[in-house]
């Protein structure tokens, strides 16, 4: 018997959800051995850490919170990365985002009162928010051809600079006893809550999924945008529109981004505030890769990376270990990711020692 | 027959990939100072082989001997501490880097800090030797596929490659480029290195190699001596029938004006290539070549007709359509077909099956799409049509594009645009890559698409296939359209006086 890779001449379907496992399991034993040189038992930190994310519904409604904006930014990322359009800003999209839902719901919204109406509101401009930051190094990237990847990674900063600035300078709420931050949002406007924390934004978050999904593998604009991800020149030749659809893209892939955002603020903190650039957008790299920029994927792997994330936060309260111990090993699935592509062309094969044929 | 050992022996070389026996047990020989050519369909398996030979591949069976002695060969690198090297059907040079820096790119002893005047000297000596003019610090993007072809030659002799190999080397080659390919040929053999080439051109087979080995879905069919066979018989041994070389044709039955050009000119940076002035009418039911050096703006009078680059004056006007600056999608729509010269680069997406290579003009269209959705068994009754019509062989619709052989990436760009196309059809180099079979098939096909009153623009370096199927012919030089010939005065000579500049008096 010999064991062999062959190169796969199809992609294969078992891969949507293998690949993303497969890097996280190899992950977690890197992590394990990590753990170990640092005297510390992987088995309890790892049965910790699960049991932070499952052990009991409030726990799994955290893990929720957390994926919700996973998701999205990982969609939005994926998608901007399909069409090698290399947008790390996710995280100055997501922060746009919340911009732009403060702005509805800090100026539009009675202070008390409102209705729905004002809520999808809120949520259009959170989408708003985060095209428009996106939509910017789009229109420099095909209009000037300026690198995006420079510009989505400056405006991050940008985007954080200016959102410190609203909260801390013109819309800090006075009556806010010190506490940097905008008034309350009217309650009328608040994400319906499922669980603890958790808000329908992870539905959806699950039903944005499965339509990127389809637009992307069942229609004529996925595919096009398909032909230009894997080759922008034939694809002009074939009379697809690169810029326009590139532009289009983007401004989809922002909006995404800026409704995570839109949901932190009127799903969790009901105001303007820190903790907006929690690295959400960053994490969306990682996932958007180990989802090898399957939308589906992206959700289990958003999922994964979310229970990684409150898991290490148990952690650090039940071990005694830094909550960075998460970090590390979020850290980590990039390594055997690497990898974990050659599984997704090739595929293992079995021979046995034939004489014949 | 000579009683030497031989210098290379290839034995039992089995090679399987998904679907397909690309190697089924071959045997290969070649003797010093031999050039052996291979020959075979397109799939045959003539570049898996050659890949098994330099490392590319590793075979599932057989063995490989050089000088009676067994060898491993696991990686180019490998092959070339060997002697043996290969120049592939796509050209593996860097467009951003100079001549000599891609000569010793990926080269094993180097030291840190190579002196590039060295290199760029004995870059020179080979040169002279071998009269392959290159500068060695021209950057590849400023240099014609040509003096790109020549670099290649040039990389594995400075490397001391003793066994060459040339995968399809005339596939794009000027004929005049082509003799020259075959003087070096004979230099280097002279000094005793050996070759094997893999061409679909009798002629050249005839011209460079001193024997001829057959390869047919995986297996050899047949080894022989150069000058004891004829080119049809090596084209029966291939594809297994009688090979005709001409083609039916009814007369010239010309209609309406399809493609008008006034006074076409474009901007460019290669002052040779960038069009001027262009004048010309195709009508229903005509075929009009386009004979010239390739470079001399035959890829540019494609893109503007197909509305990749605007013209910066003058006008096309496509079935009394002004097209004038319109986007390609435009063309698309007004029945305009292109099968560009670059099928790796420009007609064809690798990393996309086969299927959907096929359908990346008919998606558009019901009843492949409907509201916005494609239409998953339309397509495959589409696709699969095409691909039985057209012979392409692939394991199935699924297999991405990249893993075809270079003939049948070809045959599935002729398929989708012949297909889709109403009223014009520019092709460039069509039966570039293309097995005597399936040359002898799309020609028979493009000239049916005329008969059936398509336009045709044929641009072409092989006078035969110009002589052959074309209506009228013109010439293309430094950017300009010199005259048309037609009728009677298309001829090999006639053609060749115009090359040289000078017009018959009877044409315009
Ligand atoms: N890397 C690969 N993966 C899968 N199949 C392959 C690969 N390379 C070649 N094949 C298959 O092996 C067969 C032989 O291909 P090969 O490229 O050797 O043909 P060829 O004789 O060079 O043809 P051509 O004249 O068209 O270049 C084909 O059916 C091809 O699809
Ligand atoms: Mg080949």
């Amino acid at each position: 018997m010999k064991l062999r890779f062959e190169k796969r001449l199809e992609a294969s379907h078992l891969s949507t959800i293998l690949v993303p496992l497969a890097s996280f399991v190899i992950s977690l034993l890197l992590g394990a051995l990590l753990l170990a040189a640092n005297k510390a038992n992987p088995w309890q930190t790892y049965h910790a850490m699960f049991m932070g994310s499952f052990g009991s519904l409030y726990n799994f409604s955290e893990v929720i919170v957390k994926a919700t904006p996973l998701i999205l930014t990982g969609l939005g990322v994926a998608l901007a990365f399909r069409l090698r359009f290399w947008n790390i800003g996710a995280e100055g999209q997501l922060i746009w985002g919340g911009i732009g839902a403060s702005v509805v719901g800090l100026f539009v919204t009675p202070a008390q009162g409102g209705n729905l109406i004002y809520l999808l509101l809120a949520i259009m401009a959170a989408m708003a928010g985060g095209a428009l930051w996106a939509g910017i190094p789009a229109l420099l990237k095909t209009r000037l051809k300026v690198d995006e990847t420079l510009t989505t990674l400056m405006m991050n900063y940008m985007a954080i600079l200016s959102y410190q600035y609203l909260y801390n300078g013109p819309w800090r709420d006075p009556e806010g006893f010190g506490f940097p931050g905008s008034r309350q949002f009217s309650q009328a406007i608040w994400l319906p809550k499922l669980v603890g924390r958790s808000t329908i934004g992870i539905i959806i978050a699950l039903v944005i999924a499965l339509v990127l999904w389809f637009v992307l593998t069942k229609t004529k604009w996925g595919f096009e945008l398909t032909m230009i991800g894997k080759n922008p020149r034939a694809a002009h030749v074939l009379g697809v529109n690169s810029n326009k659809n590139i532009l289009v893209a983007l401004l989809i892939s922002g909006a995404l981004s800026g409704l995570a955002g839109g949901f932190e603020v009127l799903g969790v903190s009901h105001r303007l505030q820190q903790g907006l650039n929690l690295g959400y957008g960053y994490t969306a790299i990682i996932i958007a890769w180990m989802a090898a920029l399957n939308p589906l994927s992206v959700v289990l792997a958003a999922l994964l990376m979310a229970m990684l994330l409150v898991g290490g936060d148990q952690v650090q309260m039940i071990m005694r270990l830094p909550s960075a111990v998460g970090l590390v090993l979020q850290g980590l699935i990039l390594i055997p990711l690497l990898g974990g592509a050659v599984f997704s062309e090739y595929r293992l094969r079995f021979i046995g020692d034939k004489k014949d044929v | 027959m000579n009683n030497q050992p031989p210098l290379l022996k290839m034995k039992g070389i089995v090679k399987h990939f998904p679907g397909v026996t690309a190697s089924d047990h071959v045997d290969l020989q070649l003797q010093q100072g031999d050039v052996l050519a291979l020959l075979g369909e397109n799939g045959a398996g003539k570049s898996s082989l050659m890949n098994v030979l330099v490392g590319i591949y590793q075979p599932d069976e057989g063995e490989i001997f050089l000088n009676d002695q067994l060898v491993d060969i696991h990686s180019p690198a490998d092959a070339e501490a060997l002697g043996i090297a290969m120049i592939h059907q796509e050209f593996m040079l860097i467009p951003n880097m100079t001549v000599a820096e891609n000569v010793i790119l990926g080269k094993q002893d180097l030291p840190l800090f190579p002196s590039l005047e060295e290199v760029e000297n004995k870059i020179l000596d080979i040169s002279k030797h071998y009269n392959l003019q290159v500068d060695p610090r021209a950057f590849i993007s400023s240099l014609s596929v040509g003096e790109r072809q020549r670099v290649e030659i040039l990389k594995m002799l400075y490397r001391g490659a003793k066994i060459l190999i040339l995968d399809e080397p005339t596939a794009v080659l000027t004929p005049q480029e082509s003799e020259d390919l075959n003087h070096v040929i004979r230099r280097m053999t002279s000094e005793g290195k050996s070759a094997i080439f893999i061409t679909h051109k009798m002629k050249e087979v005839m011209a460079f190699s001193n024997k001829v080995q057959v390869l047919a879905k995986g297996e050899t069919r047949a080894v022989k001596d150069t000058a004891k066979t004829t080119p049809e018989e090596l084209a029966t041994l291939m594809v297994g029938r009688q090979v005709l070389y001409n083609i039916e044709k009814e007369p010239f039955r010309p209609g309406d004006i399809v493609l008008d050009v006034k006074r076409l000119s474009t901007r460019g940076d290669r002052e040779h290539s960038r069009l001027k002035e262009i004048n010309l009418q195709i009508r229903q039911g005509e075929i009009l070549g386009i004979a010239g050096v390739a470079g001399n703006g035959q890829q540019e009078l494609a893109e503007a007709l197909t509305g990749q680059i605007p013209p910066s004056e003058g006008s096309i006007t496509i079935k009394n359509l002004d097209m004038t600056g319109k986007a390609p999608i435009s063309y698309i729509n007004n029945g305009v077909s292109y099968i560009p010269e670059d099928r790796g680069a420009m007609g064809s997406i690798g990393d996309m099956s086969v299927g959907h290579n096929l359908i990346m003009k008919g998606y558009r269209k019901a009843p492949f799409i409907n509201r916005g959705i494609l239409q998953k068994q339309s397509i495959f009754d589409f696709v699969h049509k095409l691909i039985k019509n057209f012979r392409i062989s692939t394991p199935s619709q699924e297999t991405q594009v990249k893993f075809l052989s270079g003939g049948n990436i070809q045959k599935t760009i002729l398929a989708r645009e012949i297909d889709a196309c109403d009223g014009l059809l520019i092709a460039a180099y069509p039966a570039r890559g293309l097995d005597v079979g399936a040359t002898e098939a799309v020609r028979q096909e493009i000239v049916k698409q005329r008969d059936h009153g398509t336009a045709v623009l044929l641009i072409s370096e092989e006078l035969d296939e110009l002589i052959m199927m074309s209506d009228r012919v013109g010439v293309m030089h430094s950017g300009s359209l010199l005259c048309i010939l037609e009728g009677e005065n298309i001829q090999r000579d006639k053609i060749g006086l115009v090359m040289s500049g000078v017009c018959p008096e009877e044409d315009q």
